[in-house]
């Protein structure tokens, strides 16, 4: 029972079948019957973004709040150009979003026409699957399809470019459960596999669980698993930066995030293993250092739902193809129904160990002086808002690997920043995003005042649609990662990473009809949260901190996890060898 | 959401072989990948070996089931064993991808390619040339009375040594289809 109807009503009609509640975008000449449609339906809100990389990151900040595929829609040629760069970024993090794209007429197609470009050809590697539809009779079905790509197996971004007149031109419409799919990614694990696991784990005597984003994409049912496979086997555990939250950072085997900027304690702990048990993360170099030095002593899990993850840069004993929480199910289960053993002595010893690790107390900071350091404010941050059910976003660089080290998340979802392809300017569309998915939550985007300018023209979309996101924003006046790896790195040659001309925070804000808050001084900085958090608007939170603070500790390019340097007592002037300069 | 239903016979795209031994030695493999019949998939296969590095000595594409919609390619690469099974899997997360089999490991195999070869010459040179064609059995598919258009079916090795016996011979143009490969005997 198929209904006719044209493009534009079948491309709303299937987001409406596949329960999409908001819709991120942009209107341009070759979207224009769809947004006709929008208009003549009251089932999906639009959200006019300021600029096309915004609504991506938009509807990549509501995927990863809500657990559900995030969709944008743009127009042709530089509607589409515009999103590329949020697409790469959805492909990195794995984060599913349905990208709706104009395109000029079938018939226009190849002859260098107004606003033209080849999306599907531009697109084909920064998605998981794209489609150029030519054909009205075919619209809904990859609508459909679309959905469930983008969202099965290992998720990600897919485009779908729609033409002109495929959207004028009525067709067949076909419902989601007449459509067929041969893409089916296996979301079982090996049970033979499992089990070798499971008796790796009983006689481990310094085991470890490295965790990523993947068991947050595999939906709250993960999370909960893990939770309960660690507090059943008293393993200490550890994230990527993706994969905050899936382990609540106040349990009690909980080590803090690994990696460049992670936890000594943690860092330690992989590179003195015999037991690595990696669920959804995929040995990225962020996390691994220097691949020949990596976790020398360790027998290695590693369960992720894809196939090329597996032994691409690590070589793993243990590899299991699956679903995060089919595996940690089958794992809980045949470790239980095996009489729940574990080497109790040695693993006392292990986390003996590990408490003396974090004895160092790798970012303690002393907050001195009448300059605000940034590690402070965002441990005040931290005080002022834990009681909230808060969701957190960031921008990149100094101030994201603060804001990891120093807040705590104790749910999955909460915690949206771009991992994999790095984005400045990703946090504050993110954030309106995530504020779309829930109105009523409070969100706080922690920025740096460089990566903040760089989607800063979202503000007019936050006053329009009322939401209260809450920009935090570290105002160093430097890019300061740049500033601190060329401090490092490159002779203190300070070259573009300062940032001349910036605006007044307060007045930009303003000029927007949005609260601007100033502040410099420690003493009255927890009055100045209280303000921001107070303020049912959005706020652009200026917070004056020092100019040179250094992020730490850190894990130098080029060398293992046991050699990381730590905060002021650090010796950096030699900390990079030549051969580390080339990495990034 | 709405779930799909999967189509009989779906294969899930799972781990071909997940334990590779780490060693430096590159080898070269041929591989069979069955792929939906769709614009740009091709885009996609070469796009893969592009954008990360892998080799192509030799590809092959064409439809080979019209109601099936399905298209085979061939691609013979090279790498070490860890980028032979990390071409493998990442073939494997292609959409369009339905099945990825590497001939070279899953047991014995046939693999044939096609050459024309255009040779010109007069005399003696000639006279040799049209009689190793004929050890070869290489079939004569055009001639001038200064010229030969060979074709010659066989192993990439066999068509390089007739090649090469062809060069001192007036050799003039080589046009060949790379390798296509069937497993031996029965699925």
């Amino acid at each position: 029972m198929s209904k006719a109807m044209t493009g534009a009503k079948m491309v709303v009609q299937s987001l409406i079948d596949q329960g999409v509640d908001v819709v991120f975008g942009y209107p341009g000449g070759a979207v224009l019957p769809i947004y006709d449609e929008i208009f003549q339906q009251n089932h999906i809100q639009h959200v006019l973004v300021r600029h096309e990389q915004g609504a991506v990151h938009a509807a990549e900040g509501y995927a990863r709040a809500t657990g559900k595929p995030g969709v944008a829609l743009v127009t042709s040629g530089p509607g589409a150009t515009n999103a590329v760069t949020g697409l790469t970024d959805a492909l990195m993090d794995s984060i599913p979003i349905i990208v709706l794209t104009g395109q000029v007429p079938t018939f226009m197609i190849g002859s260098d026409a107004f606003q033209e470009a080849d999306t599907v050809g531009i697109t084909r590697p920064c998605t998981k699957h794209n489609w150029l539809v030519k054909d009205t009779d075919k619209l809904s079905a990859v609508m459909h399809e679309a959905f469930h790509i983008a969202t099965s197996g290992r998720p990600g971004p897919v485009v779908i470019d729609i033409p002109k007149d495929v959207q004028f031109a009525t067709g067949k419409y076909t419902e989601a459960r007449q459509v067929e799919t041969h893409y089916n990614p296996q979301v079982k694990g090996d049970m033979e596999m499992i089990t070798e696991l499971a008796k790796a784990m009983e006689t481990a005597k310094r085991p470890i669980f490295y965790t990523g984003g993947g068991v947050i994409n595999s939906g709250p049912a993960a999370s909960q698993l893990l939770r309960e496979l660690v507090a059943a086997t008293g393993f200490p555990i550890t994230s990527t930066l993706m994969g905050l939250g899936s382990y609540p950072a106040s349990g009690d085997n909980w080590i803090g995030m690994l990696g460049m900027h992670g936890l000594y304690e943690a860092n330690m702990a992989m590179h003195d293993c015999d037991l690595m048990i990696n669920i959804g993360a995929r040995f990225d170099d962020r996390i691994t250092g220097r691949l020949d030095a990596f976790s020398p002593k360790s027998k290695k899990a590693h369960i992720d739902i894809d196939a090329s993850s597996i032994n691409k840069v690590i070589k793993v004993d243990m590899p299991i193809l699956g679903d995060c929480a089919h595996v940690l199910e089958d794992l809980l289960n045949v470790w239980k129904s095996r009489g729940r053993k574990t080497d109790k002595e040695n693993v006392a010893k292990w986390w003996h160990q590990i408490n003396d690790w974090k004895k160092i107390d790798c970012l303690k900071f002393e907050q001195k002086g009448k300059v605000i350091k940034p590690q402070y404010a965002l441990s005040r941050l931290e005080e002022l808002t834990k009681k909230y059910d808060r969701y957190i976003c960031t921008e990149v660089g100094q101030h994201q690997m603060w804001a990891a080290q120093y807040l705590g998340f104790e749910d999955p979802n909460r915690w949206m920043t771009s991992g994999g392809l790095g984005t400045m300017g990703y946090g504050f569309p993110a954030s309106i995003g995530v504020q779309m998915g829930h109105p009523d939550a409070l969100v706080i985007n922690v920025a740096g005042e460089a990566s903040w300018l760089m989607n800063m023209q979202e503000l007019g979309t936050a006053m329009q649609y009322r939401l209260p996101v809450k920009q935090f924003i570290l105002n160093n006046e430097r890019l300061g990662m740049v500033r601190q790896w060329q401090e490092l790195l490159h002779g203190e040659r300070y070259s573009s990473s300062w940032s001349e001309s910036l605006p007044d925070f307060v007045k930009l804000a303003e000029a927007f009809g949005a609260k601007g808050i100033q502040c410099h001084d420690p003493d009255s900085l927890d009055d100045a949260i209280m303000e921001m958090l107070n303020h049912d608007g959005p706020v652009l939170f200026d917070c004056l901190v020092e100019k040179h603070e250094n992020c730490f500790p850190m894990i130098p390019s080029g060398k293992p996890h046991n050699e990381m340097i730590l905060g002021e007592n650090a010796d950096t002037a030699n900390a990079i060898q030549s051969g580390g300069a080339v990495l990034v | 959401m709405s779930p799909l239903k999967i189509k009989k016979g779906s294969t899930s795209h799972s781990a071909y072989d997940l334990r590779p031994t780490f060693s430096d030695k590159k080898e070269q493999h041929t591989l069979a990948v069955l792929v939906e019949n769709e614009p740009g998939v091709l885009s996609r296969v070469i796009g893969l070996f592009a954008g990360r590095g892998y080799n192509i000595d030799s590809l092959t594409v064409a439809e080979v089931d019209h109601t099936g919609h399905r298209s085979r390619i061939t691609i013979v690469t090279s790498g070490t064993p860890q980028v032979i099974t990390q071409i493998k899997a990442q073939l494997g997360r292609i959409v369009d991808v339905h099945e990825v089999h590497d001939l070279t490991v899953e047991g014995p195999s046939v693999e044939r390619e096609l050459a024309l070869l255009k040779v010109a010459g007069a005399g003696d040179h000639r006279i040799e040339a049209i009689r190793l064609a004929d050890i070869f059995r290489a079939n004569v598919v055009d001639s001038t009375l200064e010229s030969f258009v060979f074709e010659i079916t066989g192993t990439p090795e066999k068509i390089d040594a007739f090649a090469d016996l062809m060069r001192p011979l007036g050799l003039q143009e080589v046009a060949r289809t790379g390798v296509a490969a069937l497993s031996r005997g029965a699925l």
